[in-house]
């Protein structure tokens, strides 16, 4: 065991964290949250010189190599400034299905523009009556002239708008909640048949509804071997459930750092409200809490890095998100709770705080969802 | 013993259902249902159509337009309003400041007051907290000095709900900054929102909807007649308030329609191809709350029946806001589980509709809920309540 971060690992956080303190105040993040694109072009081109856009992806096209594990200090520092540009969904969900899956040809064309920051992937797939059940897929790719028509209408895809490229998966055989039959396709964002509706979503962050009527692609757009797709889909979304897993424990101690400031400074009745015991006890608890989702969190990146097993590594990932599910929803209740007031209005950091652990909760699936997924890999 | 009403009151029931059937307007209820933001006119609408039926302040003695209903029947009356989806009521004129009027108030201040709140043509705001005075309210601020005729307002009110909708509001302030019990040098105040010098500030809540605000007070001058009691005793009337706090805190009609609604929303919700409904996870949860619900409709019943026997509210109160709010939340928090992934999303950024904002609404709602277990006294100091009060702790 050695549970010491790495020399690069703590240089990374550290420069993390300057660029936090620097460029992501809240009131910065409260103007980009407000701006057209929801995002920060700036933000993201800082992002890319600290060199977190290519983190992940592989050495040959200009990445780092790095895993969950090195990504850890990065989602917590997303978690705590409620950091609102599309990594994940461009870095960890997009670009990691193309790297793990794609041609040299596409690895070449895409992986190393992503790192650069020149390229923002975004990964359509979810559909209206899907749920959180990831075979479930509607969109159709039928096979034409070569290459492949798509048609389908893609929900609340994370940053959606903001992209230049879809991973897109469809269905080229089978019924709609069929294991087998499923192909991912690299789509241009703006290509011919596609309408897309940007989308404001409740955490601050933006997504877009993407409708796809007869959109013509070419074969050399297929990632990997057609009707295959669903062991890469669970494979990149395990990944990217253990990063936000990760983001969470970040946003638990922004939430309990600011509860605690707030016992300590608010007085009523003459003394900090930290004194009565009544809410001493609800601290503690959640410190624990932030505890033990981190523990979970560093069990789920470590398990997606190194664990060649896919059900056991599932079953790691399930177990911490409904872990951190439970987290969230019990420490935004209680950072909101002891804020009294305060803790309602907009123009509290805990209020937004709030927002994102609620969404976290349910993101990738809520606690029921991957209770059962743990249970049925067991 | 008989746990169900008696047959002169289920008739009664059933009247006040067969009235808000034909009564309560389809669009007012759709909007409450729906979770679409109720304006003044919802609000007031309702107040009118109830105040044209003689049913708006059941409570008040029959000469100021009371029913003269038994507590029990005021019990299913506003139960049955909230189960039929009506629009809450404003309470601060209505169940705030007349039942102050009516036990302090002068028979001028009476006169004045009391038609307008019955027909609603005043919106009142209650001006109690203030940023360093919330659960500590004896600790409050504001001050008011007398000139001549006049009290000489300043200071700042906070989280006032509706203050940029009111013509009116009750303020506690302080008359005697010297007086060593912090109570005793407490007034209240009526104070006409036009008055020059007042400043009404919006505060966002995290729901994006405008609902509170701050209120500033700057050499606000208030005519000495508009004091309720005398100087130094506004401390008593506040208390007065607290212990009549209307007898549906716990808002058991309005949390049974929800948890209909609840239930025909995750039966058209589907979760591995069937309705979410009948997964067991979801339906044990949602069971929970009925069960509790339920528990806690007879708990309610019971303490009216001792009401009825003429014991004074006590810490009983406390209890039905602490299980009341934490079922009305548990119910949100449901919801949104229920609306899946999908319920994230608020709507076009182009600020077009959302296709479906009943789905969008969820989130926002959630996050606004959040707010009954702070406002009205904290779940927390209703349990530091009966711990002193009930316990003897
Ligand atoms: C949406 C909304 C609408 C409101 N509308 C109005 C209005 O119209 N008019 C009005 O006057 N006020 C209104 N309020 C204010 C409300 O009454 C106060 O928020 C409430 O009294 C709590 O005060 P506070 O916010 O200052 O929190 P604080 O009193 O600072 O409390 C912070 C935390 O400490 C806890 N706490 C405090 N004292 C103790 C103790 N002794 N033991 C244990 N725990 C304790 C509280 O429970 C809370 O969890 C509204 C509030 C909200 C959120």
């Amino acid at each position: 065991m050695n549970l010491d971060p790495s020399e690069e690992q703590r240089l990374l956080a550290a420069s993390i964290e300057r660029f936090v303190e620097r460029d992501y105040a809240f009131e910065t993040r409260r103007r980009i949250v407000a701006s057209p694109d929801g995002y920060s072009q700036d933000i993201w081109r800082t992002m890319s010189e600290l060199g977190v856009l290519g983190l992940l992806l592989p050495n040959a096209y200009g990445g780092f190599g790095g895993g969950a594990m090195d990504a850890v200090s990065l989602m917590q520092a997303i978690g705590g400034a409620l950091i609102v540009e599309p990594w994940l969904a461009s870095v960890a969900l997009g670009a990691q299905l193309v790297a793990r899956g794609g041609s040299d040809e596409q690895q070449r064309r895409i992986l190393p523009a992503v790192s650069e920051g020149r390229l923002k992937l975004a990964f359509a797939h979810a559909e209206r009556p899907a749920r959180y059940t990831l075979a479930h897929v509607a969109t159709r790719a039928r096979a034409d002239a070569g290459g492949y028509v798509l048609s389908g209408v893609k929900r609340a895809v994370p940053h959606g708008a903001g992209a230049d490229l879809l991973v897109v998966s469809t269905r080229t055989d089978g019924g709609d909640s069929d294991a087998e039959g499923l192909s991912l396709f690299v789509v241009e964002r703006d290509a011919p048949g596609i309408a897309l509706t940007a989308l404001r979503m409740f955490d601050g962050t933006r997504a877009a509804d993407i409708a796809f009527d007869e959109v013509r692609v070419s074969a050399q757009a297929l990632i990997g071997a057609p009707d295959r797709a669903l062991m890469l889909i669970e494979e990149v979304v395990d990944f990217a459930t253990a990063l936000i897993c990760a983001e969470a424990v970040g946003a638990i101690k922004s939430a309990n750092d600011a509860t605690l400031a707030y016992l300590k400074t608010r007085k009523q009745f003459g003394v900090a409200i930290g004194s009565f015991q009544a809410l001493q006890h609800r601290m503690v608890d959640m410190t624990i809490e932030y505890e033990q989702a981190k523990s979970i969190a560093l069990l789920a990146c470590s398990a997606v890095d190194t664990e060649r097993d896919s059900a056991v590594r599932s079953r790691t990932v399930s177990a911490a998100k409904a872990r951190i599910a439970d987290a969230c929803r019990k420490i935004s209740q209680e950072s909101i709770q002891l804020h009294g007031g305060m803790g309602m209005s907009d123009e509290v950091k805990v209020s937004h705080t709030f927002r994102r652990l609620t969404a976290i909760a349910q993101q990738f699936g809520d606690a029921d969802h991957h209770l059962e997924r743990f249970a049925a890999l067991s | 013993m008989d746990l169900d009403y008696s047959p002169d009151e289920r008739s009664f029931r059933d009247h006040v259902r067969g009235w808000l059937h034909d009564h309560l307007p389809a669009a007012m209820r759709d909007k409450v249902v729906r979770y679409a933001p109720l304006d003044r006119d919802d609000l007031l609408g309702w107040h009118r159509i109830l105040a044209d039926q003689g049913w708006i302040a059941p409570s008040w003695p029959r000469e100021w337009g009371g029913t003269g209903w038994s507590v029990v029947q005021r019990y299913i009356f506003e139960e049955e309003c909230g189960y039929a989806g009506a629009p809450p009521l404003i309470p601060f004129g209505l169940a705030m400041c007349a039942p102050v009027l009516l036990e302090f108030g002068s028979d001028a201040q009476r006169r004045r007051f009391l038609p307008r709140i019955y027909r609603g043509d005043d919106i009142w705001c209650q001006g109690y907290s203030e940023p360093g005075s919330g659960s500590d309210l004896a600790s409050l601020r504001t001050s008011a000095v007398r000139r001549g005729e006049h009290y000489v307002v300043n200071g700042q009110k906070t989280w006032t709900t509706i203050a940029h909708l009111a013509d009116w509001t009750f303020c506690l302030v302080r008359t005697d900054a010297a007086i060593e019990r912090k109570r005793d040098g407490i007034s209240f105040l009526l104070i006409d929102m036009k008055t020059p010098g007042i400043t009404v500030r919006p505060l966002p809540l995290m729901d994006g909807r405008h609902e509170v605000n701050e209120v500033f007070f700057d050499d606000v001058e208030v005519p000495l007649e508009n004091r309720v009691h005398d100087e130094g005793k506004g401390w008593t009337v506040a208390k007065y308030l607290l212990g009549h706090e209307r007898m549906n805190t716990a808002r058991i009609g309005t949390s049974r329609r929800e948890l209909g609604r609840l239930k025909a929303f995750a039966a058209e919700q589907r979760k591995n191809g069937k309705p979410l409904i009948e997964d067991p996870r979801f339906r044990d949860k949602l069971s929970r709350v009925e069960i509790e619900l339920m528990a806690l409709a007879i708990t309610n019943l019971r303490f009216l029946d001792q009401l009825n026997g003429g014991r004074t509210p006590g810490a009983e109160v406390s209890l039905l806001k602490i299980k009341g709010t934490e079922i009305q939340q548990a119910l949100t928090e449901l919801m949104l589980e229920a609306g899946g992934p999908l319920a994230q999303v608020l709507g076009p950024v182009d600020g077009t509709m959302p296709d479906d904002d009943f789905l969008a609404a969820l989130a926002p709602r959630y996050c606004n809920m959040r707010k009954t277990t702070i406002y009205a006294g904290s779940n927390e100091i209703q349990r530091n309540i009966i711990a002193r009060h009930a316990l003897g702790l």
